[in-house]
């Protein structure tokens, strides 16, 4: 469901402005000038950079740590402010 | 991994919003507790743009753009259409900004709300028109600053109390709620869910630009918005009976203005001014609480 959506013709267009296709076809990552980076040492796997990312960027892995979606993650820093540990630092995109 | 929330993700990644916006957190919320099978109806505001540009979608739901005003009324359309085919085990969902609901959306809201119609009317609140430049709305709040109410004439009269204008229609269920405070979030939205009738739902969404704040402060400001009594989370239910969801001790109101630029003009006048009406209000709500507690103690637990 995520892949771009390509008409050919105008009988393959739908007769009606519809959702066909989700918006994970937009790669919101490169919008990012700070990147989040996770510190395992410190963090305590709670959940709570999962819970507040407005971009559903973050992942739990099998291993209850965090994972960060780069492809998407458009670096608001949210998850670093909330973070009880201060287990993410932003740091600069080179 | 134990989720406090539910860990179904129905919008996803990609969408259009700002960093840090709280209207994104506020739909990613809304649709763990309200789940796939769910239409919602946008009328012209941020989430319209935040969603995607045909023939993509966000939400992950069925959902229909509707115009400026109309929200409310396209949402009991759908409700009307999906209840004659037998579908009622699907939430409708109007889901508006607060020029969308405050102003030009509240004739078509309190018709809804008059005929009781069952839906469920989401207000993500972050007072003002962002979509189309911060101007001014009824739900923006004494003092801020927009492009149509700069510095020197920051705005001078109160925010609306939408809150009591939809309970004054009896309405089954209000309440407000945060993006800061997820948990209570959902349990309000399944609550909505699970009782007939026009519910409506008052969400404090923090939007950085608009606030002239920085992204990462996006999730503590509208905690301090709750924590500074500006923001109180907490229900009214049949229209008169009053719940705090919460009642946090006070934090001085400097801390939620701050950190926002829409805010840095006021003096410490302005600022005591400020306080004072917060006050007025959340004292208010307490005596309504007060108040009602018989109603809930009958209730048992609801
Ligand atoms: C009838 C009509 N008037 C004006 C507009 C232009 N317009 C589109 S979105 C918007 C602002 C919406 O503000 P709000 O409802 O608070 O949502 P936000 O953009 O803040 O999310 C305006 C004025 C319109 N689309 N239709
Ligand atoms: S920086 Fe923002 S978008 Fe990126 S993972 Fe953290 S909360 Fe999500
Ligand atoms: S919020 Fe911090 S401590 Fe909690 S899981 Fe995320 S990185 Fe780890
Ligand atoms: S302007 Fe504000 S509400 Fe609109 S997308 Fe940006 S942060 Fe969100
Ligand atoms: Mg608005």
């Amino acid at each position: 469901m995520s892949e771009e959506i390509k008409w050919t013709k105008e009988s393959d267009m739908p007769l009606m402005a519809m959702s066909m296709g989700r918006m994970t076809v937009n790669k919101t990552g490169s919008w990012r000038n700070l990147r989040p980076v996770v510190d395992k040492d410190k963090c305590n796997k709670c959940g709570i950079c999962w819970k507040f990312c407005p971009d559903v960027s973050i992942k739990m892995d099998a291993e209850d740590y965090p994972v960060v979606d780069l492809e998407y993650c458009k670096g608001c820093g949210i998850c670093a402010t909330e973070c009880p540990k201060d287990a993410i630092t932003m740091v600069k995109e080179s | 991994m134990k989720y406090t929330i539910p860990a179904e993700e129905v919008m996803c990644s990609g969408h259009k919003a700002c960093q840090g916006c709280g209207a994104a957190l506020a739909m990613r919320y809304a649709l763990k507790a309200l789940g796939p099978r769910t239409i919602m109806t946008f009328p012209a505001c941020c989430w319209s743009v935040i969603d995607g540009p045909f023939p993509y979608s966000a939400v992950g739901v069925p959902l229909f753009h509707t115009a400026f005003e109309t929200a409310a009324v396209v949402a009991s359309g759908i409700r009307a259409g999906l209840d004659a085919r037998g579908e009622e085990d699907i939430n409708v969902v109007a889901w508006a900004g607060d020029g969308g609901t405050f102003d030009i959306g509240i004739q078509a809201l309190s018709g809804t709300t008059e005929r009781n119609d069952n839906i469920i009317y989401v207000c993500y609140d972050n007072e003002a028109y962002m979509n189309t430049g911060v101007q001014r709305s009824s739900a923006t709040p004494w003092g801020a600053v927009t492009s149509t109410t700069p510095a020197r004439h920051f705005k001078q009269e109160r925010k609306k109390d939408m809150m009591a204008i939809l309970a004054a229609h009896s309405i089954p269920y209000t309440a407000s709620a945060s993006v800061a405070y997820p948990e209570d979030f959902v349990k309000k939205l399944n609550y909505a869910k699970s009782i007939k009738g026009t519910k409506f739902l008052h969400i404090l969404a923090s939007c950085p630009p608009g606030w002239r704040s920085a992204p990462e402060l996006a999730v503590q400001l509208a905690r301090l918005a709750v924590q500074t009594h500006v923001f109180p989370l907490y229900e009214i239910h049949e229209g008169r009976y009053f719940r705090m969801s919460m009642n946090p001790k006070k934090k001085p109101i400097t801390e939620y203005l701050k950190p926002q630029g829409r805010f840095r003009h006021l003096t410490e006048e302005q600022v005591a001014d400020m306080d004072r009406m917060v006050d007025e209000r959340y004292e208010y709500l307490l005596e309504q609480a007060e108040r009602s507690k018989p109603y809930f103690e009958d209730k048992k637990g609801n």
